[in-house]
């Protein structure tokens, strides 16, 4: 028998229909929606008599529109409108979902995790681009958009062509202060943000062993952003860890446990594309333009523009100029959140750089935990006081300004040091000028009205 | 879905690479909870300047584009955001096609579902292209899959089973539904 990657193996598994190299019928084990992207397809089963397949493998929650102030009273009224929509979809279709406010709503590639819905194995889709966040438990998780969703309420399942295999590898151990937020965005700067498009990249490497869940999580989450719609791990000790004692893990736990071992690449599988990072050097990173491959390591100094239209258009909008260093931004805003670093091991992280200290004058810090639970568990240590007693917002969870949909926008022209995903142009608000970094290169920033090297500030 | 079976149009050429879905149609516009409508926004921070002006640096405000309605682009079209309302957008607004470097994965997918053919070129191609007057009306072919064009034919790749659905316009849902006895079989066998 031939060696097979994780991925092969899934993908093998869940095949209903077709050949490879063209498009194939693939089973959807669990189906998550949200707000912004099931509208329309829920209309389109109504317009055409369909119902929900498999509500029993489908899954809702509210995050993208939702006030993280105020929660209940919502101004904005066409963003009431589309909670109210889902709100009423998913009540007339059966399937089951969060409440606005309710004790496990949040985001939505928080909560399938949370819930312990997301189980390696699984293939897993919705209606966004970071699905692939769920990948780190070695299921195939992947976004998709609204025609595809409405697919896969009426059907259960999707046609798609199966990408190529690409193999990630980060060696190393990373300094103290570096993060797996510092791993992504340094492999999509090194490679570009267009170097997994129709690849499945698997991400493997000690660097990767040594990564909590969490840490794992945020790798796969910006798989999208380096082009790759799925990104996935190896379950192991720590997957079963994470998803054991959570309200929808397998009944029979140990069973499954079993069956999830053979659930990893073969160690002689191939790949049509191996990529290495060395971690052992890396230093914080932080984006300079407007797209999350425009980023150096903490104390580079920001590029030449040479012959790129790219280039020019990122200075011109994020107002920074060749031979700059990113200690010589001046930032307005700081905002810790989003599907990539809201958990509760990121507010744990940002909260050592914090403890004791205060926000620089004149500038904004809000911390957003990703979902009611990780607010519930952050309080219960009492993470709120301290960022609060340093002259943070403490916020009710959702996507918040990692998008903007909702009433959170960086303002007009600020530098916002973000935990999200993406410093395009308008992100964040119109003319918000974004940089990405680490939960803990965000809290420092926030001190030191600037950013600074984590590096030196850790403590244990 | 409308077909999509030999086309003629005029282009437009915005050649900056990886144009994510939010320039494409930016978050406040994904509130609706409709799928028409989109057009207008296109672009939305790119095409206009307070409330709805012009920004007449922006190439789709020049006059001799506006009947434009094949999008010539760099790499990594459509990146970014899987909202489906970026192909909404391009579709409502008149593009019928486009021809880039390349396209993420779920925006290629996204546009097939609308019947906006994605179409890859070389980046030679794509400066020939860039570079015809906005008055030239050129050719799309799909069942034959090539461009026609004055500065010369190129050819185009397309899956043959995306190919056919997007000649006869047909709903992918229809098509799935009659594999249910597959799909019935696979629950069948991983209860």
């Amino acid at each position: 028998m031939t060696a097979k990657t994780i991925f092969d193996k899934l993908w093998e598994q869940h095949v209903v229909a077709g050949n490879e190299g063209e498009p194939q019928l693939l089973y959807i084990d669990l189906h998550v929606i949200h707000e912004v992207t099931s509208p329309q397809a829920f209309q389109g089963l109504r317009d055409a008599g369909r119902r929900v397949r498999r509500v029993d493998l489908t899954y809702g929650t509210l995050d993208h529109n939702v006030p993280t102030k105020d929660i209940f009273n919502i101004q904005d009224l066409i963003s009431k409108k589309q909670i109210d929509t889902f709100t009423k979809n998913v009540k007339e279709f059966g399937v089951p979902a969060e409440t606005h406010g309710g004790k496990g709503q949040g985001i939505v590639h928080m909560v399938a995790p949370e819930s312990g819905r997301t189980q390696p194995g699984k293939t897993i889709v919705c209606g966004d681009s970071h699905t692939a966040t769920n990948g780190a438990f070695g299921a195939i998780a992947f976004g998709i958009g609204t025609s595809e969703v409405e697919h896969v309420l009426a059907t259960q399942t999707l046609w798609q062509v199966k990408p190529k295999r690409m193999k990630i590898e980060f060696i190393g151990h990373p300094q103290k202060g570096v993060y797996s937020k510092d791993f992504i965005l340094a492999l999509i700067a090194k490679y570009g943000v267009d170097a997994g498009v129709g690849y499945a990249v698997e991400y493997t490497g000690e660097a990767v062993d040594d990564l909590s869940m969490e840490e794992r999580m945020t790798i796969c989450n910006m798989s999208i952003e380096f082009g790759a719609k799925i990104g996935l791990m190896n379950p192991d000790e720590k997957t079963y860890d994470y998803v054991k004692g959570r309200d929808y893990a397998p009944k029979d736990f140990d069973k499954a446990v079993s069956n999830w071992k053979n659930l990893v690449s073969d160690p002689d599988a191939t790949y049509d594309k191996v990529l290495t990072l060395d971690v052992n050097q890396l230093k914080p990173m932080v984006t300079w333009g407007t797209n999350p491959g425009m980023g150096l390591e903490f104390g580079e100094t920001f590029p030449e523009i040479k012959d790129n239209i790219n280039y020019e258009r990122a200075y011109n909008y994020m107002d920074l100029k060749p031979g700059q260093v990113a200690s010589d931004i001046e930032l307005g805003y700081v905002f810790i959140g989003s599907c990539t670093n809201a958990r509760l091991g990121d507010l744990q992280e940002a909260a050592k750089f914090v403890k004791g200290k205060h926000v620089a004058d004149g500038l904004t810090a809000i911390v957003v935990p990703g979902s009611r639970p990780v607010k519930t568990a952050a309080e219960t240590e009492g993470l709120d006081k301290i960022f609060i007693e340093a002259g943070f917002e403490w916020r009710e969870p959702g996507c918040s300004a990692c998008l903007g949909m909702n009433p959170d926008q960086i303002p007009e022209y600020v530098h916002c040091a973000s935990t999200s995903n993406r410093n395009f142009e308008g992100r964040q608000g119109h003319n918000a000028r974004t940089h990405l970094c680490s939960p803990a290169m965000a809290a420092a920033a926030a001190i030191a009205g600037k950013f600074v090297d984590v590096r030196n500030l850790v403590t244990d | 879905m409308e077909k999509f079976t030999v086309y003629k149009g005029t282009t437009v050429p915005l050649m900056n690479d990886n144009i994510d879905t939010d320039q494409i149609i930016p978050k406040q516009f994904l509130k609706s909870i409709d799928k028409k409508g989109f057009g207008k926004n296109l672009f939305y921070e790119w095409r206009y300047q307070k409330d709805y002006d012009e920004n007449p640096d922006f190439i789709l405000n020049y006059p001799e584009y506006q009947t434009a309605s094949l999008l010539i682009s760099g790499d990594n079209f459509g990146s970014g955001s899987s909202r489906e309302h970026a192909a909404w957008a391009l579709s409502d607004y008149g593009f019928r096609a486009i021809i880039a470097g390349s396209y993420s994965d779920i925006f290629y997918n996204n546009s097939l579902k609308n019947g906006l053919l994605p179409i890859t070129q070389p980046r030679n191609v794509l400066e020939q292209l860039a570079g015809l007057s906005s008055q030239e009306q050129i050719s799309i072919d799909l069942p034959h899959q090539f461009i026609q064009t004055s500065v010369g034919e190129f050819h185009f790749d397309i899956d043959p089973i995306w190919k056919d659905k997007l000649i006869n316009g047909l709903d992918d849902i229809g098509i799935t539904l009659q594999y249910e006895k597959e799909i019935q079989q696979y629950e069948q066998q991983h209860k």
